[in-house]
């Protein structure tokens, strides 16, 4: 099977409406294709990442651990612009810490965040093979 | 020829279109469609920045524009396709990013 | 060239199934094959066989069932989106214990990993949504 390079592009707040949801759905599917797969959080796809949500008031499921699994799916290429965060008054100190274990250094846990700015994006944009976008 | 970019936001309802201008480098095509079509239209910030993106190629969908009554109001220097000319810039760039 | 399409709203509400709709019949006319078109989010509803809309203005979902059967095309209604929005195949409805069901011909219900696998398989993907 051929290996592409897969982009998940993200600008929707989560909540508000389902992209953000359904967009992670389809990542987690398709990890199991073992294809070279990057998300990339643009616009208010930023607010997806933000740390301490508690949906308890709003009677939705709060899907923001799932973020944190990734790593575990071999997902750990997370784009973030940086542009977009300072936008919104926010540092990556704002968002989860994700985190991936690299097998081919013992393990060794290292950021799968990558905090660039809209014109290094747009560089790894324009090298993809699929763009995905919700 | 690098990306094919597509926009179906109004410039005045989204921040899509400057978003995508962001992101549009030097050899791409920015093809404007469904309500993006507006950002094609004279007389407007949008088509000032389209001009000032002098390294990006800019097409419209010539359908949505008749259908909003537009005709008469597109810029200079965009060209309009129909969805066979829509097919082709797909065909023609190396992938698609569409910005919704 | 290989095309597969994604379409991400609901008949109407956007034009995003419409655009796709042309777009995969200009394709198609050009000599073009259209490996899938999958439908994700609202998308789904395309698929319904139950839409009345007025008979002055395009049926939606029977386009796209035409065109299907035309051409041999392979439209797919992605079961998680689905099973959330009440869109159910014979036997989907039988596995969840409903008499009803509502797929219109010409759709097959099936999993997101045949969004991947049209990614994988086709020249190109253009998404179409809001």
């Amino acid at each position: 099977m051929a290996v592409k390079k897969f982009m998940y592009v993200n600008r929707k707040a989560p909540y508000g409406t389902i992209y953000a949801l359904e967009s992670l759905e389809v990542v987690l599917i398709g990890a199991a294709f073992d294809q070279d797969v990057s998300l990339a959080f643009i616009g208010d796809g930023v607010y997806e990442l933000t740390k301490g949500q508690n949906t308890d008031g709003i009677g939705q499921k709060n899907f923001s651990p799932t973020y944190a699994a990734l790593g575990d799916y071999d997902v750990n290429k997370i784009y973030v612009e940086k542009e977009s965060l300072e936008e919104r008054g926010l540092t990556l100190d704002d968002l989860q810490h994700l985190v991936w274990e690299d097998e081919d250094e013992d393990w060794a846990e290292k950021d799968s965040i990558r905090l660039v700015s809209r014109a290094e994006l747009a560089d790894v944009i324009a090298d993809q093979d699929i763009l995905l976008s919700f | 020829m690098g990306l094919l970019h597509t926009v179906n936001k109004s410039p005045f309802e989204s921040n899509t279109f400057d978003t995508c201008l962001g992101y549009a480098k030097d050899g791409s095509t920015v093809l404007l469609i469904e309500d993006g079509v507006y950002a094609a239209t004279t007389g407007t910030s949008a088509a000032d920045k389209i001009k000032n993106a002098s390294g990006v190629t800019f097409a419209v969908l010539g359908p949505d524009l008749q259908a909003r009554g537009l005709e008469g109001k597109l810029a200079d220097g965009i060209k309009v396709v129909d969805y066979e000319g829509f097919v082709n810039l797909v065909a023609e760039s190396d992938s698609v990013q569409s910005w919704l | 060239m290989k095309f597969s399409i994604q379409v991400n709203e609901g008949p109407y509400q956007h034009q995003a199934s419409d655009t796709a709709y042309q777009f995969a019949k200009a394709a198609i006319a050009a000599g073009h094959e259209i490996f899938r078109v999958f439908f994700y989010h609202d998308g789904v509803n395309n698929a319904t066989k139950l839409a009345v809309p007025p008979q002055d203005d395009r049926d939606i979902p029977k386009l796209w069932s035409e065109l299907s059967k035309e051409n041999n095309l392979d439209l797919v209604v992605c079961i998680a989106a689905a099973q959330r929005r009440g869109m159910m195949d014979v036997d989907e409805a039988k596995r969840q214990g409903f008499e009803d069901n509502n797929l219109k011909e010409g759709f097959r219900i099936s999993g997101l990993g045949q969004l991947i696998e049209a990614g994988i398989e086709s020249d190109r993907l253009v998404v179409f949504g809001a």
